[in-house]
């Protein structure tokens, strides 16, 4: 096994194209798992942690860059968090403050588990994801990167650099149930990010189907619900956040697995989203504070 | 078999020759550089017995591929000590209190003690807890964790330092 440490995206992708069958190691909280195991055994591999531009985020006007190597814990951390509270949420359930530590948002998308818990979050942010590879440079958005479980549009000897996410002009939300609060991959997940600037909802949804999945009507109805005009959005309709859980339970298409069955996915699915725009908004006029 | 590297493990750089370049961080450190502190438990990041700091973070060696350490600064459990034979605060707080049972999760909690006092000094309940979740402990029920990591604040807020004794 060969172990190649470039320090910069381009030696990256050349070291890529020199040794196609290469893997790409980010925090190793997938791979060296694979590897520890026995389950894979790369002839090399490429590893990311030092090319600085991957470590890198900025703020680009009303948008924020997150390089593919900004781990979990930095999520949490340096006012990343301020520009995107929502992938704060989703980090800090990530697996333990070692994996958080570790793991990156790069390595969530190449990973590409329906699971992942940055990705709904990206989904409702309407987020680009940045490409670097043989031909150059592209960006995809979010729901045309993940085709499948654990597959993405990457072409070979392709890599993620970065997402690009709009900066938060509002509350955004990340919940998910698992079987306890730490160390625990999603049975259902849910991110609703509102957007005061544009007047818009987003919403995504993890462990709910094959791909990190939109819930284009229910965020359309949950526009439509919210006030815009007081200082921060204001939900009126007592039975709108009831309402918006049921549509988005109608947009998630589950599965029995060995984690959960399908049933109880779609109902869990609608209680987070629910919670996550009553929460998102002051209380309803009428209604108590829950 | 192939070429050597070099790690900086506590303060000292120290090769490694003849490995396998696949082999992780914590299977070096016990097999190849005498440092069996950290321990092998799950090899897959759920239990957190082989906490390390990497460049001052806390990860699990078993997910570090070695080979991509090389220029990193990497403490194990043995790098805490000032002596060989001393405690740490923390040690002597985990000793005091009745915390180590078998003892095989012991040094994982000592790595993820002592990042948590560093950061925050006085925690709240819940940031102990959140600190200690990546940390698998089968015999004590935590109890005495939680009272150990109680202690240790204590130790530090009364300003005994680093070599508490006994």
């Amino acid at each position: 096994m060969d172990v190649t440490l470039p320090t910069t995206v381009d030696e990256a992708v050349s070291a890529r194209a020199d040794a196609p069958d290469a893997v790409l190691l980010a925090g190793g909280t997938d791979l060296m798992v694979a590897v520890n195991a026995g389950w894979l055994n790369p002839t090399a591999v490429i590893a990311l942690r030092s090319v600085a531009e991957l470590g890198q985020w900025r703020v680009d006007g009303d948008q924020l860059v997150v390089g593919a190597g900004v781990t979990y814990e930095r999520m949490l951390r340096e006012g990343l968090a301020a520009s995107s509270p929502g992938l704060a949420d989703a980090a800090r359930t990530v697996g333990s403050p070692q994996i958080r530590s570790a793991g990156t948002i790069g390595g969530n998308l190449g990973t590409a588990s329906p699971a992942g818990d940055t990705l709904p979050v990206l989904v409702a942010l309407g987020a680009m994801v940045e490409l670097a590879g043989p031909d150059g440079r592209r960006s995809l958005p979010m729901q045309e990167f993940t085709t499948g479980p654990k597959r993405t549009a990457l072409a070979p000897g392709e890599m993620i650099t970065a997402v690009r996410v709009p900066v938060a002009s509002g509350p955004q939300q990340y919940r998910k149930v698992g079987v306890r609060n730490a160390m625990v991959i999603a049975v259902a997940s849910v991110a609703v990010v509102l957007d005061g600037d544009r007047r818009s909802v987003g919403v995504g949804l993890g462990s709910v189907g094959p791909v990190p999945l939109a819930a284009p009507e229910a965020a359309v109805f949950a526009a439509d619900a919210v006030d815009w005009s007081a200082g921060g959005p204001v939900l009126h309709e007592v039975d709108a956040a009831v309402r918006f859980g049921e549509l988005v339970a109608a947009a998630s298409s589950p599965i029995d697995d060995h984690r959960s069955s399908a049933a109880y996915r779609r109902l869990a699915i609608g209680v987070l989203a629910e919670r996550c725009l009553r929460t998102a908004c002051a209380p309803a006029v009428g209604e108590d504070a829950a | 078999m192939t070429s050597p590297y070099v790690l900086t493990v506590n303060g000292t750089d120290r090769t490694v020759e003849d490995a396998w370049l696949g082999e992780s961080l914590l299977y070096v450190l016990r097999e190849r550089l005498g440092l069996p502190g950290s321990k092998a438990g799950c090899e897959q990041g759920e239990c957190g017995s082989c906490s390390v700091e990497l460049d001052g973070e806390l990860v699990c060696s078993c997910l570090v591929l070695s080979a991509s350490a090389v220029g990193t600064r990497i403490v194990t459990v043995e790098g805490l000590q000032p002596e060989r034979g001393e405690f740490t605060d923390v040690q002597q707080a985990f000793v005091d209190e009745g915390a180590v049972k078998c003892g095989f999760c012991t040094p994982g909690l000592i790595m993820a003690v002592h990042d948590l006092l560093d950061r925050r000094p006085e925690p709240s309940d819940l940031e102990v807890r959140e600190a200690i979740s990546g940390n698998l402990c089968r015999c004590t029920g935590y109890g005495r964790v939680f009272a150990a990591v109680e202690a240790a604040v204590a130790i530090r807020r009364a300003g005994s330092g680093v070599e508490a004794t006994t």
